[in-house]
This record gives structure tokens, C-alpha cells and sequence, in this order.
């Protein structure tokens, strides 16, 4: 095989032919721009709502649930075991909320290599006390640095900081909404009141934002031996551990585990967000098939302008196959045209994508719901360009290949005794 | 007696659409080295179908063909391009140039394929054959901007270029005018006189073909003479 006669015969149509050529070559960077620009633009928006909800959200939660006893006395009973129980009115047994042994079962979750980390929380009602009003909410005692890391706290956190939080023993995160209600400022000190009664000033060090309303205005963080000391209980009074795996899709296994282990309940993330994941593959899904259908109208463009100009080129091939050029050499000519089409076609569509996406990327998009977003958010993963040249190369050699077919079976005495 | 360069042997052919039809019965004959040879007949009579199954490129007949000695018939097309490229220079009745390419380029290009020469080399070759034929200036002109009769002998130049064993025309000159035309018969003459090229000429111009070595003479697809 010639390649170099082969291109150049192929480069000098596509250039006599500039205008088909170009347009054909805009078909392909039309859709690959499409491509680039849609999938980092919905896979940005995608990731920024996955964050919303999943970065807050522990892989696992591990708490005490409130519930009544499977095995009520009754059942015990061997002698009516093959009864029919009928037992009215059953109430939750009296249970501490704490997690017994907490501190040894972080200390071993720990330990697990598939656990990044294991934070142990209090949650606790309270009411926030401003003069004469009473607000009921929410304070969460927390180790706050590890927060921040393990679960993107700092992003939440409008005025003030995590460091803050940590070296002041009375203070309080409080919520944005909360903050209005009761017009204060950071700085400023609040009354909280524990369930039982007693009052307790803390110092407000920061402004908590997490873009659900109903959550900013009852929600508070405090660290945890500040809301230990309120509620009066020891060092070891835990309510909650939220753990985050290395691997999300150990979630369920691990939550079972933990179950069976420690006779907690544990909620895995896809459990508690099962909803959620359907959302973000129906929009992958709209994402994709918008881009296919892009590159295939391009794909029939090149289709139809590849096989005009062999229509056109009838005579010249006749030529080429008398003069020697094998049925192959013919068909590789009009193939190199389209892989030339879709090589420049689809290089400049990855540069308009790019573009494209980084001008999103600038336009402003503020809204409450997000605090630390002021832009459209664009996702540019190098993979959604190398998949783009992909497609561009595939489909242009796909919509080639029939037309070159047709010219290598082109038999040249039909067009040669035809003048 | 001489090894014919190109030998045909009891060649059959048939067209199959609209009608089952025999167009050559029977067709046996040589061409020697450095003849000169010219086919005549009527149109429809089989001579320009003949000279597409010499010429390789229609392979639906029945018989046997031989170029310098080997059977030829029978062979896959890539084998065929090959020998065609090599072994056969072709002149057709229109110009045939490919119009976007220089006069060089189209001489060129066979060579190309055959790569069997430098780029160098070639683009020497192919500018001694148009000195040849006396037309060097044209070179570097586009293919669609010079005359007909520039353009028949751009064509025998391309027919020269990778030194072939035989060069074939389906009237080559039908199309020019006298003085054009006397041109190209000049140029053929002198080619199987001074190179010992042998040449097979589908032609309708007796003049023409009285000037040749040998008139082959057809008629409803049978050699009646030569």
C-alpha cells in the first residue's frame, strides 16, 4: 500500500473541494462541541448536586433507633409459639439514646482499611432562647476539624471558621436562619436551654449555611465536650457515628455488618438516598443520547458529502483503476478523506467544546441553596475529550466506509465506454 | 517465429443484460514485440469490448489471456491493477487526466503507485517523456487548462511513464482534429520504431490504420482478417 499517494490524492480533492469539505468538517465539530460542552456542563451540574447532597451525608449512620422490641414477652412463651399473638398498644422500650461502648467501636472502626474515617456525634434538642421567645432546634456536639475534612463542614460554613469553632470552648456554629430570626452577629452570645431546663450562654463563632432552609434554621454545631457539659453527661456520651468509606459502594455491606456486629441500626448512604442516584442516571442518560444523536446527524453530513463527491470523482476513478490503483487503493483515498474530515472536524470540536465550557464556566449562578457556588459548574475531565476524538473517529469512519465501498466497486469500463 | 507479448486464446464473451448475446466468438491472436498493430470494425462489433478484456480491467469472459507469457486470466484484481500499472499504458478516446492535479503530477502518478523509483527519479522519468513529446512547458499547468490535443499527449506520457510492455488506445485520436491527430500517430510510430513499443490501436480512421504494421479487421465479434 502507497500512503503517500494515497493522501495526497485525498488531500487534493479535499482541497479543490474546500467548501463541501469544511462543511462537512463543521457537521463533525459541531456535535463533538455539543458533546464536550453538554457532558461538562451535566456532569458538572450533576457533581455539584451529588455534593449537595452526598458531601454532608456519611457513607454509614449509626444511631440508636427508637422502636419497639421484635421479641415482646409473648413470643417468648414456648407454650404459644404456634398461636396467633395479638398484643394492643405496644410502646417503644425505655432505651438510652447513647451508644453503649461508643469510643471502643470508632476505635475499631478506625482500624477497618476500608473506613477513611469514624466521627462520633451528639445531637440533641435544645431551644434557643431569644429574650421572652423560645426556638426549639437542634445542637450537634462535633469533633469539628475531622468534619471539615471528612465531610466538606468548611463549605457550609458562610461566616466564620471550623479553626474557630475548635479553640473556643463556649461556642457555637449557629444557623444562618436562626441568625436572622434572632438578628445576631457573629461575636454576639447566645442563650441555649437543654430539654431539662437548664441555661447555658454560648458564644457565636460562625454562620452555618447548608442551602436547605428548614435545616438553617434549626440547626447548630457546637464541639462535643461543649454539648457534653450541657446535657451533663460524661465524656463518653455518644449518640451518633457517622462513618465515610473509601469505596461508597461498600456502604451496604459494611451498614449490615455493623448491624449484626453491634446491635445499632446503620443506614447506608444508597439506602437513605436511593432516589437520588436514579436522578443523576436519567440525566447521564439524557446527556448521552443527546451527544449521539449530534454525531450522528454529523455521521450522515459526511455520508452524504462523500458520496457527491464520488459521484463527482466517477471519471477519476475510473482513471486511477486503469491506470493501476487496485479497487483498495480507491476505497483507502476515500476513506483517508473521511478520517481527514473527521480528524481536523473533531480536534476543532474538542477546542470549541473547551471554550465553550470554560465561557459557562464564567457566568454567574449564585443562589441560596449554595453558599460556595458563584458560577455555573462545569466539569472538564479529560476523559469526556478523549471519548469525544473517539467519537469523532469512529462515526466519520463509520459514515466513510459506505460510500468508499461503493467507489472501490466502481467498474471503470462502465464509465470509460459510457463517454 | 516471435514470442508474442501479449496473446490471446479462444476468447469468449458474453452480455448478459438485456439479453443473453455473444459479443466475441472465438477470438485467437498475437502481438509481437514492437509491433504496431490497429483493430478496425464497425461500431457495436466487439473491438472496444476486446480491448477491455486485453486490457485486463473486465474479467466476465471465457478463453485465455497471456502477457509476456503468463496466463493472466484468473488472477485477483489487486494482481491485476498491478500488472496493468506495470505492464500496460492506456490512451483513451477523452483525455482522462485527473483535472485538479498538474500535468506533471498526472504523468507522475503511475509511477507513483508502482513506487519502484525514487520521487526523484520519477519526477525526471516523467519530465523526459513530455520532452518526448514535445511538451516540457506544460508541467506545471493545471490538467483542466490545456487543449485537447495537449491533453491526448499528457495522456501517452502517462502511458510511457512506468516503461510498459504495450500500450493500448480506444481511438485515441477520434477525437482530434487532423492535424492533432496526424500528431499522436506520429508519436506512436516513432515509440514502436525507435523504442520497440508495441502498440494495439482501436481505431475507426482507415488513414490511421493504414499506417500501422497490421490491420486486425472485425465484424460481429469475429476477427475476419489479420
Amino acid at each position: 500500500m502507497n500512503w503517500k499517494v494515497i493522501l495526497n490524492i485525498a488531500k487534493t480533492h479535499l482541497i479543490t473541494k474546500i467548501k463541501q469539505t469544511a462543511i462537512a468538517a463543521l457537521g463533525v465539530t459541531f456535535g463533538i462541541g455539543s458533546y464536550i460542552t453538554l457532558v461538562s456542563f451535566m456532569t458538572g451540574l450533576n457533581t455539584m448536586l451529588d455534593d449537595l447532597m452526598l458531601n454532608q451525608t456519611p457513607h454509614i449512620h449509626i444511631y440508636n433507633e427508637i422502636k419497639p422490641s421484635k421479641n415482646q414477652p409473648l413470643t417468648l412463651y414456648d407454650e404459644l409459639s404456634n398461636s396467633f399473638h395479638v398484643v394492643h398498644s405496644i410502646k417503644p422500650k425505655l432505651n438510652q439514646k447513647k451508644i453503649h461502648n461508643a469510643l471502643p467501636i470508632i476505635q475499631y472502626l478506625e482500624e477497618d482499611d476500608q473506613v477513611r474515617g469514624a466521627l462520633p456525634q451528639i445531637k440533641t434538642s435544645i431551644f434557643y432562647i431569644a429574650g421572652s421567645i423560645e426556638i426549639g432546634g437542634t445542637l450537634t456536639g462535633i469533633n469539628v476539624i475531622h468534619e471539615a475534612n471528612l465531610f466538606n463542614l468548611r463549605d457550609y460554613i458562610v461566616q466564620g471558621s471550623p479553626e474557630a469553632l475548635d479553640i473556643t470552648d463556649n461556642g457555637i456554629l449557629l444557623g444562618i436562619g436562626l441568625a436572622e430570626k434572632m438578628s445576631l452577629a457573629v461575636g454576639d452570645r447566645v442563650q441555649v436551654s437543654t430539654i431539662t431546663g437548664d441555661v447555658f450562654p454560648l458564644k457565636i463563632v460562625g454562620f452555618y449555611q447548608s442551602g436547605v432552609a428548614d435545616i438553617d434554621a434549626v440547626q447548630s454545631f457546637a464541639n462535643l465536650k461543649t454539648v457534653q457539659r450541657i446535657l451533663g453527661e460524661a465524656e463518653n456520651y455518644i449518640t451518633d457515628i457517622n462513618i465515610k468509606l473509601k469505596d461508597i459502594e461498600m456502604a451496604l455491606p459494611m451498614s449490615k455488618k455493623i448491624e449484626n456486629q453491634f446491635d445499632l441500626t446503620a443506614v447506608d448512604i444508597k439506602t437513605a438516598n436511593a432516589q437520588f442516584e436514579t436522578g443523576t442516571t436519567v440525566r447521564n442518560l439524557i446527556t448521552y443520547a443527546v451527544s449521539i444523536t449530534l454525531l450522528i446527524v454529523a455521521g450522515f453530513g459526511i455520508y452524504n458529502i462523500l458520496n457527491m463527491l464520488i459521484y463527482e470523482k466517477m471519471n477519476d476513478i475510473a482513471i486511477l483503476k486503469a491506470t493501476g490503483f487496485s479497487g483498495k487503493d480507491v476505497q483507502y483515498i476515500f476513506m483517508s478523506q473521511a478520517m481527514i474530515i473527521g480528524f481536523v472536524g473533531g480536534i476543532l470540536g474538542l477546542l470549541v467544546g473547551y471554550v465553550l465550557a470554560k465561557f459557562i464556566g464564567t457566568i454567574p449562578f449564585e443562589t441560596a441553596a449554595l453558599p460556595r457556588v458563584k458560577t455555573y459548574p462545569v466539569n472538564l475531565n479529560p476523559m469526556f475529550f478523549f471519548i469525544g476524538f473517539i467519537f469523532a473517529m469512529v462515526s466519520t469512519f463509520l459514515s466513510g466506509y459506505l460510500p468508499s465501498k461503493k467507489a472501490k466497486r466502481i467498474d471503470p469500463v462502465t464509465i470509460i465506454r459510457g463517454q | 517465429m516471435m514470442t508474442p507479448i501479449l496473446e490471446a486464446r479462444h476468447i469468449d464473451k458474453y452480455f448478459k443484460k438485456p439479453v443473453k448475446f455473444q459479443v466475441l466468438k472465438d477470438i485467437s491472436f498475437g502481438i509481437n514485440a514492437g509491433e504496431f498493430v490497429s483493430i478496425m470494425g464497425k461500431s457495436g462489433c466487439g473491438k472496444s469490448t476486446l480491448l477491455y478484456i486485453l486490457s485486463t480491467m473486465d474479467t466476465d469472459y471465457e478463453g485465455e489471456l497471456y502477457l509476456n507469457n503468463a496466463l493472466i486470466t484468473g488472477q485477483n484484481p489487486d494482481k491485476l491493477s498491478y500488472i496493468r500499472n506495470k505492464h500496460i499504458g492506456f490512451v483513451f478516446q477523452f483525455h482522462y487526466l485527473l483535472s485538479e492535479f498538474s500535468v506533471l503530477e498526472n504523468v507522475m502518478l503511475p509511477a507513483k503507485k508502482l513506487a519502484e523509483k525514487s520521487p526523484q527519479e520519477i519526477e525526471h522519468d516523467a519530465i523526459q517523456k513530455l520532452h518526448i513529446l514535445n511538451i516540457p512547458h506544460l508541467a506545471k499547468k493545471k490538467a483542466s487548462q490545456i487543449s485537447g490535443g495537449e491533453k491526448q499527449r499528457v495522456a501517452i506520457a502517462r502511458a510511457l511513464i512506468n516503461s510498459p510492455s504495450i500500450i493500448m488506445g480506444d481511438e485515441p485520436t477520434g477525437n482530434l482534429d487532423s492535424h492533432n491527430s496526424d500528431n499522436v500517430f506520429n508519436i506512436f510510430k516513432q515509440l514502436s520504431e525507435e523504442q520497440g513499443l508495441s502498440l494495439l490501436i482501436v481505431t475507426h480512421d482507415e488513414d490511421f490504420a493504414k499506417r500501422t504494421n497490421r490491420i486486425i479487421t472485425m465484424e460481429d465479434g469475429k476477427i475476419i482478417s489479420g
